[in-house]
């Protein structure tokens, strides 16, 4: 590996690990979108802020970004407290005019100079390293990666110092404002650093991807876990592999590496979506099975137990009756029938079912309940 | 420029382009934003890059119609993997909108790399697919608009009454054995087909507006399904008329983003001065509640200092009242509104006093609050 190879992903590491904490708090808020509303408006604001600077470098320029985000979080709670559109339709409403003044503008006043609105949105990893951060002479490395440790470690940092505030305000909003825990200034902290990471990272991996590293890896972990400290560490880590898996697809095939990161995170999440444990897509359709059969052969206990020792106990437990009286199809009674014998619940006997002790405590258990 | 809109060709057929997008997008817009999906539209419009890639790769030919069915096509699975996500799992819709939107639209970024690296092809048109190029639009495309667009509205036209069902009471359809997820999926279809056709127009940022603006729009003016509709339908044609014509007579002013501007304007404008939902009617509806509520207030105040004083006629001060009322400085105010009815009049420097018919109105309104007669 090049230097400039190890400076990349050290640059996509970062990034992924800086995007995926916030993005935890915005996934279990249910305001994901949010972060698609912010990465898109802060155009508007780099805009403003490079006609006040006229440089591009400046840090001013990432003041001006991250107070768009927050201006854009404030339109949308005032339009929704209105009550006159619902939040998603005000997030939907908010941020296209944002973004709309900032392509005029750029289109109007700033065709010569360097600020394309396709850079903003799409950002390219590989060109990061050439920008770096000299100090008296001296090569300290990327200035992007410096931008985003610092993005990180302040978001670090302050989900450690808020770590019982956020969680209780999270999880119980209600709560967190009866004990006096500040819900609204802890939201707008939060989003002002979400607005920060979307600004930092979009000159490295574009504004949509940001959107995809935020909410991705957390998703990811969301589905693995049920500890908000877990779900942290997770989704952090799922960042990781993304970052290291999407750059390697991307070096072995030559395409866009921030696209490649926002693929290998979303593979990252079809495999936990599909797999996880007790929660993914295939145990989630075992388990209904699962339940179908067991509720299909207690439901046949309790029609022979109803049955069972009168008069017409001969007609209602022949196999064939099944069919009608449950609205079985035959496939589906033969596999029942087969289930129940197999678990000892009933016995066939010259083409009657009778069922056995066991089968009669199922369904006496059934009834009781 | 009036004379423009009718007789230059581009200018012409870019409004007439906008306008349609415009109709249609705010037509089936409004089934989104009533199903708190508005930022459905959002998510289409970047799942569709992906597709449009595939497209080009498969087949190697930039055919507009081709494109159109790659974007259909991927923003359709997109749309179905976020209905999958949010019924399967416990994330929300909008983890999972986010998920799907950043995730197709990076693979499609990865495609589209990998498209430019090949050697016999040219740039894919990514900028205008991000930006869309109204300009660009021929007699060709608007007229398959025109087309797509009314075999849209006729199938809303069509299951109007499933439609309605699936925005207002899905659960009640199906618990009349409508195929409410057939219905949704269908639904869902015709929007990600408005949303494709307006990629190449307005891009991907922005056309997820146009879905969401006039309907929102629409929305104050009416409680009413169809004219909600007919409503989003004309807001969205004027917003994309008006915006192509605008930025015609600028230099250097993108058409999308002015008719974005433009569908938020009246957002804007309904927002404020709808009757009955607007701000404005809000607000002059509770000035004139704290009005009547003043009105009872001081009178009743006034009844009862002439109950405790005895002497009906005594006059009693401005500061008593003002010291009864809850808002002090309104008292002034109401007082002329009651004098001007004929309920109180002035006695010497600040006294007021119940006239007969004022203690009888007083006498009336207390007990239809519950007082005493």
């Amino acid at each position: 590996m090049t230097s400039t190879q190890i400076e990349i992903q050290l640059i996509a590491i970062v990034v992924a690990v800086a995007c995926a904490l916030p993005g935890v708090f915005l996934v279990l808020r249910r305001t994901a979108m949010m972060s698609d509303a912010i990465s898109h408006s802060i155009l508007f604001g780099i805009v403003i802020a490079f006609f006040v600077t006229r440089d591009l470098a400046s840090p001013f320029l990432i003041i001006g970004a991250a107070v768009t985000g927050l201006l854009t979080v404030v339109l949308v709670e005032l339009l929704s407290r209105t009550r006159l559109v619902r939040e998603d339709a005000a997030i939907g409403l908010v941020f296209p005019v944002l973004f709309s003044i900032g392509v005029i503008l750029i289109a109007r006043y700033a065709g010569s100079v360097h600020l394309d609105t396709d850079s903003v949105l799409l950002g390219e990893l590989a060109f990061a390293p050439f920008n770096r951060l000299t100090v008296g002479g001296v090569d300290l490395g990327p200035k992007s990666l410096f931008v985003m440790a610092g993005i990180l470690l302040l978001s670090l940092a302050f989900i450690l110092v808020f770590y019982k505030e956020l969680k209780l305000s999270t999880f119980d909003a209600g709560l967190a404002a009866a004990l006096g825990f500040a819900p609204a200034a802890l939201h707008y902290a939060l989003m002002g650093i979400v607005s920060v990471t979307a600004v930092g990272a979009f000159d490295a991996v574009g504004s949509v991807l940001v959107v995809a590293l935020m909410i991705a890896p957390p998703a990811t972990a969301y589905l693995l876990t049920d500890r908000l400290s877990i779900m942290l560490l997770l989704s952090a880590l799922v960042g990781i592999v993304s970052a290291e898996l999407g750059y390697w697809a991307a070096h072995g095939l030559d395409v866009s590496i921030a696209g490649s990161m926002a693929s290998a995170a979303g593979l990252c999440f079809l495999l936990a979506y599909l797999w996880a444990p007790g929660r993914g897509f295939i145990a989630v359709a075992r388990r209904r099975r699962r339940q179908r059969w067991e509720f299909a052969e207690t439901m046949l206990a309790i029609h022979l137990h109803q049955h069972e020792d009168r008069p017409e106990a001969a007609a209602e437990s022949r196999e064939e009756h099944l069919l009608d009286h449950m609205a079985w199809t035959p496939r589906f009674a033969r596999e029942i029938v087969a289930r129940a014998e197999r678990n000892g619940t009933l016995v066939r006997r010259a083409g009657a079912l009778q069922l056995t002790p066991p089968g009669r405590k199922l369904a006496r258990r059934a009834l009781a309940r | 420029m009036l004379h423009d809109l009718f007789f230059d060709y581009t200018l012409r057929t870019v409004a007439l382009g906008s306008g349609l997008l415009g109709l249609v997008s705010g037509a089936l817009g409004t089934f989104a934003v009533l199903r708190r999906q508005s930022l459905l539209g959002d998510t289409v419009s970047h799942t569709a890059l992906p597709g449009i890639a595939l497209a080009f790769l498969v087949t190697g030919t930039k055919t507009p119609l081709l494109f159109l069915l790659g974007a259909a096509l991927a923003g359709w699975l997109g749309t179905l993997l976020v209905m999958g996500v949010t019924r399967t799992t416990r994330l929300k819709s909008d983890s999972a909108f986010g998920i799907v939107l950043s995730v197709f639209f990076g693979f499609g970024l990865v495609l589209l790399t990998f498209i430019q690296k090949q050697p016999n092809s040219r740039q894919a048109g990514l900028e205008k697919f991000l930006f869309g190029q109204a300009t660009a639009l021929l007699a060709g495309d608007v007229l398959v608009m025109a087309v797509v667009g009314s075999l849209l509205l006729l199938t809303v036209v069509i299951f109007f009454k499933e439609f309605k069902l699936a925005a207002f009471d899905h659960d009640y359809g199906v618990s009349l054995g409508f195929p409410m997820r057939a219905i949704d999926i269908l639904l869902t279809s015709t929007l990600v087909v408005a949303v494709v056709l307006g990629l190449q127009t307005v891009g991907v940022v922005l056309m997820s507006a146009l879905i969401v603006a006039p309907p929102a729009a629409a929305r104050q003016w009416t409680d009413r399904l169809g004219r909600m509709i007919w409503l989003a339908a004309a807001f969205g044609a004027a917003a994309g008329i008006a915006g192509a014509v605008i930025s015609s007579t600028t230099s250097r002013l993108p058409t999308g983003p002015v008719i974005v501007l433009c569908a938020s304007g009246l957002v804007l404008i309904s927002l404020a001065f709808a009757p009955n939902r607007g701000l404005l009617w809000r607000w002059a509806r509770q000035l004139r509640n704290r009005r009547r509520l003043m009105v009872d207030a001081v009178l009743l105040d006034l009844l009862e200092l002439a109950d405790q004083h005895g002497d009906p006629r005594h006059p009693h001060r401005l500061e008593t009242l003002q010291a009864m009322s809850l808002r002090p400085s309104s008292v002034t105010g109401t007082l002329a509104d009651l004098n001007a009815r004929g309920w109180v009049r002035a006695e010497g420097a600040d006294g007021w006093i119940l006239t007969p018919e004022g203690g009888r109105e007083a006498r009336r309104r207390r007990e239809a609050l519950g007082g005493r007669p």
